[in-house]
């Protein structure tokens, strides 16, 4: 009786094809199906933002949509960002500003300043009360979110001379 | 911020990288539910709908028959051993009259929403969930007990079917002769304040995961914990294991916040459902669950009078504090209303005070302490009655506050009363008055009122709000640490202290690396793991800079001390000659004669038939155990600028100034940022979080769309000043950290607000405000403003 569907999709730059049950959300599937736990679930009601991943360049809530959905689409998770070795420039402003403390809420934190960022690439530094803005689906019980806030900043508005 | 590499000693005290992040940063962390062992199996948990009621029928066998089921289990299914057995106290004190804990599985009766009646346990999730919907459970409902106070009134109905009355247990604090303090009173000052506070929230749920090894007859509990030593210890109790049969490991921790501290039943249900199957066995706490099953702190009552002389000195402060308990006493007992009566005093001098503490039964899930554990709660009753001080005598409420503190030339002071931990309340070091002063400067606090009264004639309603704070940090009884040199040259250091963000990989490994004098990067820091280290306690109470931190140091220094010994012998030269650095123990005149940490550490760990020098024990290690001699007191002073709109209640906080003092800081970035944290946790409890139930206690928030968690929008920009009062206790000088920044916040928020709406003649003795309830409360005071 189990409705079984089978995906095609890309994530973060890899083919996969895989059979999957059609209620299967898209963050089960990467977390139990792709074993790429970095996707973390911490409401499972689309509000903490945790488990957000970039699908076709937007961000989404990987628990709000099924596998299923994601058939056709380019996926982008936490582990397709740098490695430990190499991180990215978010990721290294985020770990120079202290902008995490626990980590879970991270990987969505991180994947929706990827879309912030990407689209600002070319525009003038953004206001702290805008980026405060993006942050606001995303919850951190940790930080305060002050250095989250700082992280960014230093990306999108490096000190004069910095790349 | 310094680079990690360099090993020039000195990192005491600096902000290095963390060592957390890469990992967290890319995905990589190890959480509880990203372990996927083969074999796996996923538990369910049935939890009754009722907040009271009688269990009459319990019928598994439709959800048995699911494909995929393996078993399904009520509580006659338990092992025996489980059935008789409560969860234990782990705080006993003997003045709890009534110690009824929580079943791991209800059997006839259930006392909250969300008490566990059965598990499923299937091949996924999916299928559990879908199981345990057909779990037919037939209940009669009881009369239940939603209002505390409602509990304490004759012919109540009980929690407790076939118990005499509610309440749990009623304490006296007394400190001097209130009666003679009030009698010579130029003016009394009364008040009765609603304190709630709300649940921890940690991003991340709780959950286990139990593996059982069967070749060695032993079992691995993984779990999101605050102290697996603790859990191990308890399930050691309750399933009747030998040391060596059972080890707790909590991996990468998603935050804590206090709840994540206690024992939970699900932990000896699963470990016990893992055995009997043979198979690992994973239970994932959703978020549903969460807000019915994992503790929470909610609400105290108070009732107050402050006694005052001619000059705004209080004289004496007496009344009654009602903690509401929730259905069963928790694992740590009395201890947050305790926390909560023995920091009423806070930085004040306060000679003469009587509390009596009454702690009841309702129909909710037992409460637990949320990062403060009542002392937030004590800040905003004491910082409330300042204020009222101050609108009694139409004095400004800083110098109501300044004609109070305690000075720094009375340190150490005795409060003359007696910490939840049975050790006397002595403030160790501190200087209230400057921290007020630093923090008003810095909030230019000299010109407000000319502010103020500029935004009035624009007809905006702002408001400034301050609150002071004295906090008992560094809870014994005690700490362990190893530091090892292992024989591949690792440096390990391992501790009972059990993270959930605080940064204990790095901090340790900067107290471990001066020592050692080489890079805090090449020392791993082992945490959570009992397996590491035999004895610990665990993170919670902000307790792990002082003793995990006052552990690592002494551990430190034998291995230090041991390592020169050991060169001395290899190297045959005298050990005076010798210094440690590098890596290397070597002779300061030739430093070319030298044996590495790694060649000491194979020499110690011995030959059979060659003689150790004889003063040295075997192994280049060391396990220590700080015990404090009673706990240390971080303080601090926050300011707070709010504006109101009052035509919609919204409330925009317009500038947060904090000035706090943990004493020395190990690493300045982590204090700054546990600070932030804190903060924003204490403005969540001043605007948004409620835990709401209907009459029959059945709870009414148990989403995040119902119950609000502050998030980037709701909080300003906040600064940051510190100050160092070395603590005398302990080694390193240190003091708590992690809860200092949510202590004063609730007070100060919400004194900027009833400041805002002065005009009207607000009184605000309550916290939580909605924008509804400040609407609300205008109206009251006011009524003509929405005429």
């Amino acid at each position: 009786m189990k409705d079984i569907t089978t995906v095609r999709l890309t994530v973060n730059g890899e083919a996969v094809e895989r059979a999957v049950e059609s209620r299967v959300s898209l963050a089960d599937f990467l977390r139990d199906d792709l074993r790429l736990t970095g996707t973390h679930l911490g409401c499972e009601h689309g509000v903490c933002g945790a488990c957000t991943v970039l699908v076709d360049g937007k961000s989404a809530r990987a628990c709000l949509m099924l596998a299923v959905q994601a058939d056709g689409a380019a996926v982008r998770t936490v582990e397709g960002l740098g490695t430990p070795e190499n991180l990215n420039p978010l990721q290294r402003a985020m770990m120079e500003h202290h902008g995490l403390q626990c980590g879970f809420c991270t990987p969505g934190m991180l994947m929706t300043l990827t879309e912030f960022i990407e689209q600002r690439r070319d525009s003038p530094p953004p206001s702290e009360a805008e980026i405060r803005e993006v942050l606001s689906g995303n919850i951190c019980r940790c930080t305060g979110y002050q250095t989250i806030v700082d992280a960014v900043m230093a990306v999108l508005n490096p000190p004069d001379g910095a790349a | 911020m310094s680079d990690e590499g360099k090993a020039d000693g000195g990192y005491f005290g600096r902000s290095i990288l963390r060592k957390e992040d890469p990992a967290l940063l890319t995905g990589r962390g190890r959480f509880v539910d990203d372990l996927q062992p083969d074999r796996l199996l996923h538990a369910c948990i049935v939890r009754s709908p009722h907040a009271h009621a009688r269990i009459t029928r319990v019928d598994t066998s439709a959800a048995a028959a699911v494909p995929g089921v393996k078993a399904v289990y009520a509580f006659a299914d338990l092992p025996p051993m489980l059935q008789q057995k409560r969860l234990p106290l782990m705080s006993a004190n003997p003045l709890i009259k009534q110690p009824l804990t929580q079943p791991v599985m209800a059997n006839d009766e259930v006392r909250f929403a969300g008490e566990s009646v059965a598990v499923v346990i299937a091949e996924s999730r999916r299928v559990a969930e879908d199981a345990a919907a057909l779990v037919d459970v037939t209940y009669e409902a009881l009369p239940a007990v939603n209002d505390v106070r409602k509990g304490l009134e004759a012919n109540a109905p009980t929690v407790h079917a076939g118990t005499a009355s509610n309440l749990v247990a009623r304490v006296p604090f007394v400190v001097g002769d209130t009666d003679v303090a009030f009698k010579g009173a130029a003016r009394v000052v009364k008040a009765s304040f609603d304190t709630h506070r709300g649940g921890g929230f940690s991003m991340e749920t709780r959950g286990c995961l139990a593996v059982p090894d069967l070749n060695a007859g032993s079992y691995t509990l993984y779990l999101t914990s605050q102290s697996p030593h603790r859990i191990k210890r308890v399930l050691m109790d309750m399933l009747e294991f030998a040391d060596h049969e059972i080890r707790v490991i909590a991996p990468d921790v998603g935050g804590g916040f206090g709840p994540k501290g206690s024992f939970y039943a699900e932990y000896a249900l699963i470990t016990a459902c893992a055995m009997r199957l043979g198979q690992p066995l994973k239970w994932i706490e959703d978020r549903a669950e969460n807000f019915v099953a994992t503790q929470q702190e909610r609400d105290m009552f108070w009732d107050l009078e402050v006694a005052i002389d001619a000059g705004a000195r209080i004289l004496g402060l007496r009344g009654r504090l009602i903690h509401e308990n929730g259905a069963y006493v928790a694992p740590l007992g009395l201890i947050l209303p305790w926390i909560a009566v023995t920091h009423v005093q806070g930085p004040y001098v306060i000679p003469n005070f009587s509390i009596e503490m009454l702690v009841a039964f309702t129909n909710k899930v037992p409460t637990s302490p949320v990062r403060g554990a009542g002392r937030p709660q004590a800040v905003f009753v004491m910082e409330r009655l300042m204020d009222h001080i101050a609108r009694a005598t139409g004095l400004d409420p800083a110098e109501v506050r300044r004609r109070n503190f305690i000075q720094p030339s009375q340190m150490p002071y005795n409060c003359q009363l007696i910490a939840r931990d049975g050790k006397p309340v002595i403030y160790d070091s501190g200087d209230y008055p400057e921290a007020q002063r630093r923090a008003l400067a810095m909030a230019r606090y000299a010109d407000f009122r000319a502010r103020q009264a500029a935004a009035r004639t624009e007809g905006k309603h702002l408001g400034i709000g301050m609150a002071s704070f004295v906090e008992g940090t560094g809870l014994g009884p005690y700490e362990s640490a190893t530091v090892r040199v292992a024989t591949n040259g690792k440096i390990i250091v391992c501790t009972g202290a059990a993270p959930q963000g605080q940064s204990h990989k790095t901090t340790l490994a900067q107290i471990c690396a001066d020592l050692l004098q080489v890079s805090p990067g090449v020392i791993d820091v082992v945490t959570g793991d009992t397996g590491a280290i035999a004895i610990g306690v665990g993170t919670f109470a902000a307790r792990s800079a002082v003793n995990a931190g006052s552990a690592v140091h002494m551990a430190g220094i034998e291995v230090r001390h041991k390592a020169i010994l050991l060169a001395a012998s290899m190297l045959k030269v005298s050990p005076e000659k010798l210094d440690i650095g590098a890596g290397y123990v070597y002779n300061v005149a030739q430093p070319d004669q030298r044996k590495s940490l790694r060649e000491i550490a194979i020499y110690a760990a011995g030959s059979p038939g060659y003689a150790l020098p004889g003063e040295v024990t075997p192994g280049l290690e060391h396990t220590a155990y700080f015990t404090p001699e009673r706990s240390t007191y971080s303080n601090g002073c926050h300011v707070v600028e709010a504006e109101v709109d009052i035509w919609t209640g919204q409330v925009t906080l317009t500038g947060y100034w904090i000035v706090d003092d943990c004493g020395r800081a190990i690493n300045p970035q982590v204090v700054y940022g546990q600070v932030l944290g804190g903060t924003v946790h204490g403005i969540g409890n001043a605007l948004l979080e409620r835990l709401l139930f209907d009459e029959h206690a059945q709870p009414l928030t148990t989403s995040f769309a119902d119950y609000l968690l502050p998030l980037a929008t709701d909080v300003p920009r906040i600064e940051i000043g510190h100050m160092e009062s070395p603590s005398p206790l302990n080694p390193l000088g240190v003091k708590g950290a992690g809860e200092g920044g949510t202590l004063p916040a609730i007070a100060a928020v919400i004194g900027a607000i009833e400041d805002a709406l002065s005009p009207f003649g607000v009184t605000i003795n309550e916290t939580p405000v909605s924008p509804m309830r400040i609407v609300d409360l205008i109206r009251a005071a006011a009524p003509e403003t929405y005429a």
